[in-house]
């Protein structure tokens, strides 16, 4: 029997839940992890992701030393380096200062618009905070952003138009607190496990229903009382028949409408043609399923709405978010306890890496780029010249890969994150990414994007750097050094205050902006300096717990749910909507409708999880197919198939299975044997410029077996 | 709710309706001691290392599960309850591996129990179960607290992968028809070795780092091939 050097509190590197984590370590080895039963998230609870998916950190593989690429690669002729032997090792002093001196040497040649970076939703605000920083300061670039864009983008985009806020409005706990909830666009058994539990026990113990909106059988639809499958991308004129019903039924709440919301006139005409029967058309859900998930809602005392990337992963995600915003708007679901509208944020860190900055239109805190008064205060706040900061808005991730070329981006800074797995259409990535002059990566792992970098700088894993994450219901909770940093890794506040410093004296930026910090509280502290919501957010306040945001000032106590009184634009705004088509429907050369997610055993590009014992409980990708459409296709369960777009083709194994409908297949994005996004199509939303993930078309064919990437793999099937 | 006053080993306590003798008790702070009882888990009674005598009352009332009740007399720790329970960790002691259980053994202890007192008792023997990458099932560890099942079903996960399986002595947790744990609706979310009191469910790194494997063997370590079976009895 083992016990415990020590065991250090810390918060879950994987999903915006952000469950508490106490880390078991023996002779500096972390051997267990384990939670706190009075955990204000997770009460105890953890996901297999959470109590055992941490040995990545001790993998082989992982680069603990700086490295740079033995081959000098240029634009065109750059090549993916997996292999060890095509890089050397490097001090951390002779490989920051390469980076510098060619970064500057690029900056100094074209200009800010050639520099561009990849922040990290994996990393903590403090990272974030600080790269956005160094390239906005430093570089006087725009160029920002991170995979929000790939994720939220469209809720956020859609709930700032009528809101004014990109939040979720509630925390997920209250969920027990509702008499009714809809989960639409997420498998949240699988992506937010924890959040899961607490709707499962919602439905079980507390009397909620539930209404599961969603092309897929996700598991939460054993707890529904309905469940509504549309057709990938028919959100818009599904939700917006709910409307049509609630506005015609006069369900909705006129009072909230007068004294909280306005143009619900020109909204409600503009919703008089989405009937159930135009909806039941286009969607494919029976008229009668709307009608009733249309009362239930609206009858509701408290009800919630909770989504994930099923909704903004669309070429026109900010309508579709708009179309859910409207039914809380009409009926008055939002700024009480147990309603609201709860986007429900994908990364650890994905709301704090937005909060910190990490985007390309907006300072830390949502404060524009080019607003004046923003600009000056941060100006000021980073001793800039008046007018030295940039005031044009930045490109986004996906316009960040389509610019490259001479006149556009020439040099990319990636930290943490794997645009040639996540983006989409992934051979175009690959060809601008080959186009690109100078690449950085800071990473765990040489991953397919780090393979492309110049020089590869080993970053600190969760468990060996102070920070804080906020997770996906805001709140602010800390991460702790638990061991010390493998090899000659370093913590990615740190690898950026270092390189922030020499490029500082390269460019001789003077007066400097300040990189010389002892702890990450500082780093915070200065946040909290210019971001309001963040004033009262300090490490000693959140020791034992955290706190979520906005938290004003020292004594604010937080805030567990937005809008009580009013929205921060004033009044909820309605828009209205029309119904767009996906960019690509199925025709019949590509027949099926892809669509593309995360599996519960899986992280993203598969970085982390995928140098785990994770991979071991499932270790392939396997397309999800309707059992009707395999009868029609002849295909057996277990068989390799061809999978075509007109993008890109894979081959990987079938699952027959009533998880999707007919019509639909699905195929999880973290596996780079058969990467999903090789087929996955560019379009963007034209707002948010979200990528279009949930819907292409696809062909399927069979194929021989031994064209899979791994014939032999078995993967244990029990569970839902 | 209304309030209910008694007396917990004659000292008065006034507590809401529906509260359990044991949370009465801590009130006063006196701590009945408790087993398989978890806050986190749906109280249910089985160890019965927590009864307690209350006057009028033939039997003795487990703390964990009895409701107080007005003018209620409680005695946390009479001779009765006193020898009941060291019975009670005897016999856990004569058939159960407890060595990784301390707070178990410090109720061995406390209660001054015989531990030679059964010496012809069977023992629990079972292989250990290595059937997944994330924990193994070392039942001979087992008490059948039924924590690890609770969490599985309606306590957290709504996942239903164990069960008690076999009767009497031969109860055990397993398996819908023996299935391996991957086979099973089983998660992994390890809710199970999060409560497990006796080291019965252990993560599998754990368990190789107390082997004495060395780290770079427990990177390398692969799914164990162990069939599920009981040793002949």
């Amino acid at each position: 029997m083992i016990s415990a050097d020590r065991t250090v509190p810390t918060t879950c590197p994987y999903c915006g839940v952000g469950c508490g984590l106490q880390l078991h370590i023996k002779d500096e080895y972390i051997y267990k992890v384990t939670s706190s039963f009075d955990s204000v998230v997770n009460h105890g609870n953890l996901c297999v992701k959470g109590r055992f998916g941490y040995d990545f950190i001790y993998n082989k593989d992982r680069v603990t030393t700086p490295l740079i690429r033995k081959t000098k690669q240029a634009p065109g002729a750059r090549s993916q380096a997996f292999d060890r032997s095509e890089w050397r090792e490097a001090s951390w002093d002779e490989a920051l200062d390469y980076v510098a001196e060619r970064q500057c040497e690029i900056y100094r040649r074209d200009g800010d618009g050639a520099m561009a970076v990849y922040c990290c939703a994996k990393a903590t605000n403090e990272d974030n905070y600080l790269l956005q920083k160094l390239y906005r300061a430093l570089f006087r670039s725009n160029n920002i952003d991170h995979c929000t864009r790939l994720c939220h983008a469209g809720s956020v985009v859609a709930l700032q138009m009528a809101l004014g806020s990109s939040a979720m409005s509630n925390t997920a706990a209250e969920v027990i607190h509702s008499d009714l909830f809809i989960v639409t666009g997420s498998n949240t058994a699988e992506t937010h496990p924890i959040i899961a539990l607490q709707m499962k026990a919602a439905v079980e113990k507390h009397g909620a229903k539930l209404i599961v909106i969603d092309p897929r059988r996700v598991e939460m639809v054993n707890y529904a009382t309905l469940w509504l499958p549309e057709k990938p991308g028919t959100d818009v004129p599904l939700y917006s028949a709910m409307a049509h019903v609630i506005i015609k039924e006069k369900l909705y709440n006129q009072d909230f409408i007068d004294s909280r919301t306005e143009g619900f006139t020109d909204f409600a005409k503009s919703m008089e043609k989405f009937t159930p029967e135009y909806a039941e058309a286009i969607s494919g859900v029976d008229k009668n399923l709307i009608i009733q998930a249309a009362r239930m809602y609206a009858g509701a005392k408290n009800a919630a709405i909770y989504w994930a990337l099923g909704i903004p992963e669309h070429s026109h995600g900010t309508d579709n978010a708009m179309s859910l915003i409207h039914l809380a708007l009409l009926t008055g679901h939002i700024g009480r306890r147990g309603t609201g509208l709860n986007p429900l944020r994908g990364q650890n860190n994905v709301q704090g890496a937005s909060d910190s900055g990490a985007m390309p239109w907006h300072y830390p805190g949502y404060q524009r780029v080019d607003d004046e008064v923003a600009a000056g205060k941060f100006e000021q706040a980073w001793r800039i010249e008046p007018g030295g900061l940039n005031r044009n808005l930045g490109l986004t991730t996906t316009e960040i890969m389509g610019a490259v070329g001479p006149g556009g981006v020439r040099s990319l800074h990636i930290m943490g994150e794997n645009p040639m797995m996540s983006e989409p259409n992934l051979n175009h990535t690959r060809h601008m990414m080959e186009q690109l002059e100078f690449i950085v990566a800071q990473d765990l792992f040489i991953n397919e994007s780090g393979a492309f970098a110049d020089v590869f700088l080993p970053a600190a894993s969760w468990a060996e750097k102070e920070g804080t994450f906020t997770n996906t219901d805001r709140r602010v909770q800390r991460v702790r050094k638990a061991i010390e940093p493998r090899g000659q890794a370093r913590a990615d506040w740190q690898i950026v205050c270092d390189l922030a410093e020499r490029i500082e004296k390269k460019l001789d930026r003077k007066p400097t902006a300040f990189w010389a910090y002892e702890n990450p509280s500082e780093v915070l502290e200065e946040m909290g300096r210019v971001v309001p919501e963040y004033a009262g957010v300090k490490y000693p306040r959140i020791e034992k717990a955290g706190i979520q945001t906005p938290v004003l000032d020292d004594d604010h106590p937080g805030t567990p749910f937005l809008f009580a009184d009013s929205f921060p634009r004033g009044r909820g705004k309605f828009h209205p909507l029309e119904y767009i088509p996906s960019v690509e429907m199925p025709d019949e050369e590509y027949p099926f409708i892809l669509t593309t997610g995360r599996l519960l055993e899986h992280w993203h590009g598969g970085t982390l999880t995928r140098h785990s014992k994770l991979d071991e409980l499932n270790p392939e990708a396997r397309i999800e197919i309707n059992p009707a459409d395999a009868v029609r296709l002849k295909l057996e369960d277990e068989q390799a198939v061809r999978v075509s777009s007109r993008r890109g083709t894979i081959v990987l194994r079938a699952w027959v299975t009533q998880r999707t409908t007919p019509g639909v297949v699905f195929i999880p994005m973290h596996f780079a044997e058969a990467a999903a996004n090789l087929l996955t199509i560019d379009a963007l939303d034209p707002l948010a410029k979200i990528p279009e993930y949930k819907a292409c078309a696809v062909r399927i064919v069979p194929a021989g077996k031994a064209e899979l990437a791994r014939p032999d793999a078995k993967v244990g099937r029990g569970r839902y | 709710m209304a309030d209910i006053t008694l007396t917990i080993d004659n000292q008065p306590v006034t507590v809401p309706a529906g509260t359990t003798i044991l949370k009465a008790a801590e009130q006063l702070g006196r701590q009945v001691p408790t087993i398989c009882y978890h806050d986190h888990c749906t109280a249910n009674g089985l160890c019965r290392i927590c009864v307690v005598e209350v006057d009028g009352v033939r039997p003795l009332l487990p703390a964990c599960l009895s409701r107080v009740s007005e003018g209620m007399k409680v005695t946390t720790s009479s001779a009765r309850a006193e020898r009941s329970r060291r019975t009670i960790l005897e016999m856990l002691d004569s058939a159960v591996d407890l060595s990784e259980a301390p707070e178990i053994q410090k109720l061995l202890d406390e209660n001054h129990a015989d531990r030679a007192r059964f010496p012809a008792a069977e023992r629990r023997e079972h292989t250990v179960l290595d059937d997944n990458p994330m924990y193994i099932r070392d039942y001979d560890k087992c008490i059948l607290c039924w924590r690890c099942v609770q969490v599985c079903a309606d306590d957290a996960q709504y996942t239903h992968a164990i069960n008690f399986t076999g009767r009497g002595f031969d109860t055990s947790i397993g398996t819908f028809f023996d299935k391996s744990m991957p086979d099973t609706t089983c998660v992994f979310c390890g809710q199970c070795v999060g409560v497990c009191p006796t080291g019965a469910l252990k993560p599998k790194r754990e368990a190789l780092l107390e082997q004495g494997v060395s780290l770079d063997e427990i990177l390398q370590a692969t799914r164990g091939g162990q069939k599920r079976r009981r040793k002949p009895s």
